[in-house]
């Protein structure tokens, strides 16, 4: 059972693969048209300086409350809006989304799946249409024989079997669980290298959940697809994605080897996280059953007017002067691990931090 | 009940606490939806009881009944929903005192709610003499005005998406002294006022809120002010649905925390309705859970979580990824929730489990205990039948399976 392509040790020697899509300080606005044509223009500052990078054959989860720019982020990657700036790299090679021939050619490669399988499937098509579509668009299937084979053969791998009862359906027949599965099959149908799955699962059953996740991890593994898994439960990254990056208000906080966040989680958003998240195994008889408090209060800042500085300050047991005023570098914690967070210096400027060594400080009792 | 005995414990004072007997029973119930394409059955033959100060917690997938047995203990339902069968006993604070007429709220020293209670009102549309039942009350049978009295003085409900429970033109404190100004008709405008702002201060709102609108507040701040409405009245019970769901995780948190004190405060019960059976666990101190109407499991939180005896406990809490522990596939529970309109034959997750047998197929499962010495843990499964089953299967059982299961959809 310890079977492990979940786990993160074994795989260091893939961890060096190169990233085949990659993205270097991603920054997105909205602008807001306010009725005053003098006034002040405003936008919402959705996504700041992000970079990723994912790579064949791993899964990178992105953690973080809803307004954090997750989804955002997903979109940027799949093209679906143009950065404000930054740069998205596919192969090594800047990825050219400017018009619909050049976009086509990406979504060959990049696919999207979405959250709400009850939205995302046409309720006047069957289940032939929505999969034949991008056959069709992509050239994989010439004719009618091909389109029938590869469409029952794309069924039968995301387990809707009798694929044959399924080809004629309609979402409305489909269960939502059945609905997730043919959407990751039409994100699969043009043989992707990359899937950014936009939490997948969130909107399904709990009994359902485990086996979509289940079915990605074994798609993941046989087509060495490099996966981005956004999702608000920080346990599930644990379980699906070899790394997990936390998001805050639209800044990356931490990054690294999803069990090492979890277990050794140094950044206070993702202490925060971590304590804020439903645990039975706290129910042990030395807790008497009860709930940790929460140390941080508060929800996620307007991001029209952020907060100046790290924007977790305001809500930040720990929060210090500097932190009001400026966002702190990347600190390397060592092992792939990193975090935006002066606790623990403030990138290679502070000379301190290569001399310190990494001792997670220790913020609330509970951990 | 270790748990629960902990909590009452710390209560003794309390004057309304009466350890062990039952606040609400729900005996039997159904309810039927009368569609069009077939009936459906959303709760059949549910039976609980719900003490003082308890926080039960009902989860299950969504169409598992959940939502229905909610709002047919608050009599919310409307066609075609229709409760053929059961009834749903209330028991007032003390004998006679179920249908008050309440003259005024007044605080006494420790700040404290007081209720003074006027008499008995003679309801001139009191035609069932069943009714009144010794001290308990059959809320099935009160007619519409006796129903408005016990509704929110008694029993008030919290509903799942506060963005859609609050009326989005109307103030906060408007929405409060509201319920105030429909229940308590003596009460003068200052003194409702008075009662919103405590109400406010009592989920953690500041005061000055009461004149916001709720498109001003953010999503953790509505839920709060719709439990501060549901508490207006000091209600003795609060039922929860899914009050969390939409919120997120650090938010969802403060809420629960919330609930936990403002219980040790008032020691009100609580019916707590979710599908996360994780965070039940935390918060509850007996769990039921459901599956296609019915109740399969019901024991305390400690058992629930340590030894769950049906197989769709144990795969439902076997779920969720555990943030801490080694990591192991896990499997979900194969299959889909079954349709209601023709729910399988014998016990209705059958078509699902990995142990159904011959008899599962055939014979509906009643609830009975799993154990002569752990009476608190009850189960609806033909495994812990000794008609059935020699030797019930132990909790590392039922790992085994749903492990080889998990094997097995890894080598698929």
């Amino acid at each position: 059972m310890n079977d492990l392509n979940l786990a993160i040790e074994d795989s260091n020697a893939e961890y060096i693969t190169t990233p085949i899509l990659e993205a270097f300080h991603l920054r997105k606005l909205f602008p807001l048209h306010s009725l005053n044509p003098l006034g002040q223009k405003s936008a919402v500052h959705a996504v700041e300086d992000t970079s990723i990078a994912l790579r064949p054959g791993r899964a990178m989860a992105l953690v973080g409350e809803s307004g954090s720019g997750k989804t955002t982020v997903a979109r940027l990657l799949a093209g679906l809006y143009t950065p404000s700036s930054g740069s998205i790299q596919f192969r090594g090679e800047p990825a050219r989304l400017s018009n619909s021939a050049s976009l086509r050619a990406y979504r060959r490669h990049v696919q999207l799946i979405l959250q709400d399988p009850f939205s995302s499937l046409n309720p006047v098509h069957d289940v032939r249409y929505h999969l034949a579509r991008p056959l069709r668009i992509y050239g994989h299937a010439r004719n009618k024989r091909q389109e029938t084979a590869q469409i029952l053969s794309l069924l039968n791998r995301v387990n809707l079997s009798p694929a044959e009862q399924f080809i004629s359906k309609y979402p409305h027949q489909l269960s939502g669980g059945q609905r997730q599965r043919v959407s990751i099959a039409r994100a699969l149908s043009v043989q992707p290298e990359v899937l950014l799955a936009d939490e997948p699962v969130s909107m399904l059953d709990v009994s359902i959940r485990l086996d979509i996740l289940n079915l990605m991890l074994r798609l993941k593994d046989e087509e060495r697809l490099a996966v981005l898994f956004i999702t608000h439960d920080i346990a599930t990254s644990r379980y699906f994605a070899e790394d997990t990056l936390v998001m805050y208000a639209g800044q990356m906080v931490e990054g690294g080897p999803s069990d090492k966040v979890i277990q050794e989680p140094a950044h206070p958003y993702t202490r925060l996280l971590i304590s804020a998240a439903p645990d039975p195994a706290r129910l042990n008889p030395e807790n008497n059953g009860k709930i940790a408090d929460l140390p941080a209060r508060g929800e996620i800042p307007s991001l029209i007017t952020p907060p100046t500085g790290c924007r977790f300050h305001p809500r930040c047991p720990h929060a210090m002067e500097v932190c009001r005023q400026r966002f702190p570098k990347r600190t390397d914690l060592g092992n792939g691990r990193w975090t935006n967070c002066f606790l623990y210096g403030d990138g290679d400027t502070s000379p301190e931090a290569e001399k310190k060594p990494y001792i997670a400080p220790l913020l609330w009792p509970d951990q | 009940m270790a748990i629960n005995g902990t909590f009452q414990s710390n209560h003794e004072g309390s004057p309304y606490n009466r350890a062990t007997s039952p606040l609400l029973e729900v005996k039997h119930l159904n309810v039927d939806y009368l569609a069009a394409s077939g009936t459906v059955h959303a709760v059949t033959d549910v039976s609980f009881s719900l003490r003082r100060g308890e926080i039960l917690g009902l989860a299950g997938e969504s169409g598992s009944g959940k939502s229905t047995l909610a709002y047919a203990i608050t009599r919310l339902l409307r066609p075609p929903a229709l409760i053929t069968g059961g009834e749903i006993r209330y028991y007032p604070r003390e004998k006679g005192e179920a249908l008050l007429s309440v003259d005024a709220i007044s605080k006494d020293a420790s700040g404290a709610d007081v209720i003074t209670m006027g008499a008995i009102e003679e309801d001139a549309n009191n035609r069932l003499p069943a009714e009144i039942d010794g001290e308990s009350i059959n809320l099935l049978r009160l007619s519409p005005a006796r129903l408005r009295k016990i509704r929110w003085n008694d029993l008030a409900i919290v509903f799942q998406s506060a963005m859609n429970a609050l009326n989005p033109v109307m103030t906060i404190g408007a929405q409060i002294t509201d319920v105030l100004r429909a229940h308590r008709p003596s009460m003068g405008p200052d003194s409702r006022k008075q009662r919103a702002i405590e109400l406010l201060k009592l989920v953690g709102i500041a005061p000055d809120r009461l004149r916001s609108y709720p498109h001003e507040l953010s999503g953790g701040m509505r839920q709060r002010a719709i439990i501060a409405i549901a508490l207006a009245l000091s209600p003795e019970i609060l039922i929860m649905d899914e009050p969390t769901t939409a919120l997120d995780v650090v938010v969802q948190r403060e809420i629960l925390t919330e609930i936990i004190r403002l219980r040790e405060k008032l020691n009100f019960a609580v019916i707590f309705i979710t599908h996360d059976l994780s965070l039940l666990l935390e918060l509850a101190d007996n769990v039921a859970i459901m599956y296609a109407g019915r109740i399969v499991e019901q024991a305390s939180t400690r058992d629930m979580y340590l030894h769950p005896r049906h197989p769709y406990s144990y795969g439902l809490l076997n779920s969720f990824p555990a943030l801490r522990g080694p990591l192991r596939r896990m499997s979900g529970i194969p299959g889909s929730p079954p349709d209601l309109r023709s729910v399988p034959p014998g016990c209705a997750f059958h078509p699902r489990c990995p142990f159904a047998f011959d008899a599962c197929h055939k014979v509906l499962p009643v609830l009975q205990s799993v154990q002569a010495e752990d009476s608190s843990q009850m189960v609806a499964c033909h495994l812990y039948n000794p008609v059935y089953s020699v030797e019930p299967p132990t909790a590392s059982d039922l790992a085994k399976k749903y492990e080889a299961l998990a094997e097995g959809n890894a080598k698929r």
